[in-house]
């Protein structure tokens, strides 16, 4: 009998050894596995960090360019214009009208080169330096946008000419580039894209303090440029996209809600909403730039929509954006307890107030998020928009989504495809920032209503 | 919420159209004949008929499984909402066969309330989940006809003390036994004729189940009530009529006490002293 008992005894204690040693192994095991998971999350967090780390550390500078603090003499002698045109008794409306372009043509036609170059020559006076400057160096050191920026200043106020007016003149693509140090000093002067007086005179001006960085509003308020780089700017874009975003906003999300509550709370189940359910997910794996030969073939051939027209660029998103949108819609729909639904039935409420009472509301968190975030995967698409000629130059603001526009990620392409790679990269890489900023807040916007309406709920 | 509709639960016994003035109190007006249920394929309910009284609480007993509750949701169509699931027989209340085309399932299920396993009040306020039902029912026409039958349907319920003060909010957030009592309210407030109740107490505690049932026991006077039940204790507590369901046909069907005491049929016995279920 004792025998058997320490036997009992010993089998215990072997038992409680093996537990103990397989526990163990199984705490190793766990280790290891919590481990690779934060070994996982350490690496894409700093992949994230390297790849804004880049972009900030590329792009930031170019959010401030240099200016020249310059005096403008508006000289009557450049500005050789008659007065201006005024509306004279018993002259026609038509008459006026062709007299002012006429006015405005002559304007148009200023050597308004040879103000700035004075202008120049005056600011290095002032810097109290001794370099002599010809025209042609003086006019590569200033934006050459600025002649326009003066034309539009006579044409805003004709009195101004023959006055003098403190102004800050953006420089050059390349007068920028050299002040920030982008191009080499040792290069002999025939390898410089600067003569040698240009990159004396904004040394010494530089000096002198009155070359001076300053924040580059221009870059959101201007349109994009090539003859005058250094003033290129993103309102186009924004706009475009904008419109195009609205156009998705409007057409998706609606459309998109609705065949997702159709498809799951109402439709039959049979083979023909299977087809329809197996074709909407294979859509959303459909590869964009289809869309865009979509779009092309559809709304510009057989529709006749005009081409670059972000309403296009709207349209073959919102196409793009649907199979997300309506997904993730009824998987949010699908989440809804059965037990809020039998409460809705078991009172007598009818099929569409079960839905639209019970069902929707507490689901908005879900589809408001998907929109979101449908609409934010829109904005940054690019490879549909060139499909259907957004890839354009086109230096306008779109008054409305039918006009020719550029948009936000075309525009980056666009950017860093100029041959200006000196200065552009760091424009191109700007140019991501006010993308991503615009997908954070979206982003952000999506978690804030998600909190705020999960609360409610 | 004031003074007068206090002390005056009238206001809602002249909205809602409660049960006919006749106390008889065995009369039949739910009668199912020969019900047949499918699921896909597989037949859960084979030709079951029974008579249901009025103004007293009828109990469906049975191991699990047995087809109780699918023919529970026969009397308001709530299989319907199943999908491949396929009713045959009759089911008239009042005469009136509740699969006529004519008749509106909506209209079928403000007639014939229903009280669920779990309780599932709407994520609202305590107000609104009475409120619902009678304003989607045009049953309610001003703020003040509403206020008065939040609050009597809340008494009925015997949670209007528990609750008064907090009616702006979430029926989610009361206990279980207070968020029954609260779907129970809210059936009530639509002024049903017939309530059906699916193991109302199952996810309730003691305490909680034993208020439901003296709840039940009090809403007999002006429902009649169908309650399927896992609990023999509970259906001999409530029921006035037991029947015994077993693999989806009715075995037994008579006075709970003669059920209990002396079944006529040998499964009944069988279940009731617990050999089978």
């Amino acid at each position: 009998m004792t025998e058997i008992l320490e036997t009992e005894a010993e089998a215990n204690t072997r038992r409680r050894a093996q537990v103990r040693n397989s526990l163990s192994r199984r705490n190793r095991a766990e280790q290891r596995f919590k481990l690779l998971g934060l070994g996982s999350v350490l690496a894409a967090m700093a992949f994230v960090a390297v790849l804004f780390g880049n972009i900030l550390t590329n792009g930031l500078p170019a959010f401030w360019q240099y200016n020249v603090d310059a005096e403008v003499y508006f000289d009557p002698e450049v500005i050789n214009v008659p007065d201006v045109p005024v509306h004279q008794a018993g002259q026609s409306e038509a008459d006026f009208q062709a007299e002012m372009l006429g006015w405005q043509r002559r304007l148009a036609m200023v050597n308004w080169n040879r103000i700035l170059v004075a202008s120049v020559e005056g600011a290095l006076a002032e810097a109290g330096a001794d370099t002599e400057i010809d025209a042609r160096s003086a006019q590569s050191i200033i934006d050459s946008g600025a002649r326009f920026v003066l034309r539009d200043m006579v044409l805003a106020d004709p009195a101004i000419i023959g006055e003098r007016r403190e102004m800050q003149l953006l420089l050059s693509a390349d007068g920028d580039n050299w002040a920030k140090g982008k191009l080499s000093r040792d290069l002999p002067d025939d390898r410089q894209q600067l003569s040698r007086p240009a990159r004396d005179a904004i040394d010494r001006l530089e000096e002198a303090g009155i070359v001076h960085r300053a924040f580059a509003w221009h870059i959101f308020t201007n349109v994009d440029s090539r003859s005058s780089p250094a003033s290129a700017g993103l309102a186009g874009a924004f706009v475009g996209s904008f419109y195009m975003m609205l156009v998705v906003i409007l057409l998706a999300v609606p459309i998109g809600v609705s065949s997702a509550i159709y498809l799951e709370e109402f439709a039959p189940k049979n083979p023909f909403t299977d087809l329809i359910e197996v074709n909407i997910n294979n859509l959303a794996a459909v590869p964009s730039i289809v869309f865009g030969l979509l779009g092309a073939a559809v709304f510009i051939n057989i529709f006749h929509l005009p081409l670059s027209a972000p309403v296009v660029g709207g349209l073959v998103l919102t196409l793009m954006t649907l199979p997300t949108v309506i997904i993730a819609t009824r998987s949010a729909l699908r989440a809804v307890p059965p037990s809020l639904r039998q409460a809705a039935l078991g009172i007598g409420a009818s099929k569409t107030q079960m839905v639209f009472h019970h069902v929707l509301p507490v689901t908005y968190p879900g589809i408001l998020t998907a929109s979101i975030l449908g609409v934010a995967q829109a904005l940054g698409e690019t490879a549909p928009l060139l499909l259907i000629g957004m890839n354009a130059f086109v230096a306008n603001v779109p008054a409305t989504p039918m006009d020719q526009s550029a948009a936000l990620p075309v525009q980056i392409y666009l950017w860093q495809g100029n041959e200006n790679r000196n200065f552009f990269e760091e424009r191109t890489f700007a140019a991501i920032i006010v993308l991503l900023a615009l997908m954070i807040v979206l982003n952000a916007l999506a978690i804030w209503l998600r909190g705020r309406l999960e609360r409610k709920a | 919420m004031n003074a007068t509709s206090d002390t005056s639960p009238m206001g809602a016994n002249r909205i809602v159209p409660s049960a006919p003035a006749s106390s008889a109190g065995a009369e039949s007006r739910i009668s199912a004949r020969d019900v047949t249920v499918h699921y896909g394929e597989k037949q859960a309910i084979f030709g079951v008929s029974m008579d249901v009284p009025e103004k007293s609480v009828t109990a469906f007993i049975g191991p699990s499984g047995c087809g109780k509750s699918t023919f529970l949701r026969c009397f308001n169509r709530m299989n319907d909402t199943i999908e491949g699931c396929r009713v045959g027989g009759e089911i008239t209340i009042d005469g009136e066969d509740i699969h006529d085309p004519a008749l509106d399932v909506v209209e079928l299920r403000a007639r014939v309330g229903m009280v669920f396993q779990k309780p599932n009040p709407f994520p609202k306020s305590i107000y609104d989940n009475i409120a619902y039902g009678p304003r989607i029912h045009g049953l309610v026409k001003s703020k003040a006809e509403t206020d008065a039958l939040v609050e009597s349907s809340l008494k009925k319920a015997g949670l209007w003390k528990e609750v008064s003060d907090r009616l702006d909010q979430p029926g989610t957030g009361l206990s279980g036994g207070q968020q029954q009592r609260l779907c129970i309210a809210r059936t009530i407030a639509t002024g049903p004729e017939v309530i059906l109740m699916d193991e109302p107490c199952s996810a309730l505690d003691p305490i909680a189940t034993s208020i439901v049932e003296d709840l039940i026991h009090e809403l007999r006077e002006q429902y009649t009530i169908i309650i399927v039940t896992h609990s023999m204790q509970q259906a001999a507590r409530v029921s006035q009529k037991t029947a015994f369901f077993h693999l989806g046909k009715l075995i037994e069907y008579g006075e709970t006490e003669q059920i209990f005491v002396n079944p006529k049929e040998k499964q009944t016995e069988a279940y009731i002293t617990g050999r089978i279920g």
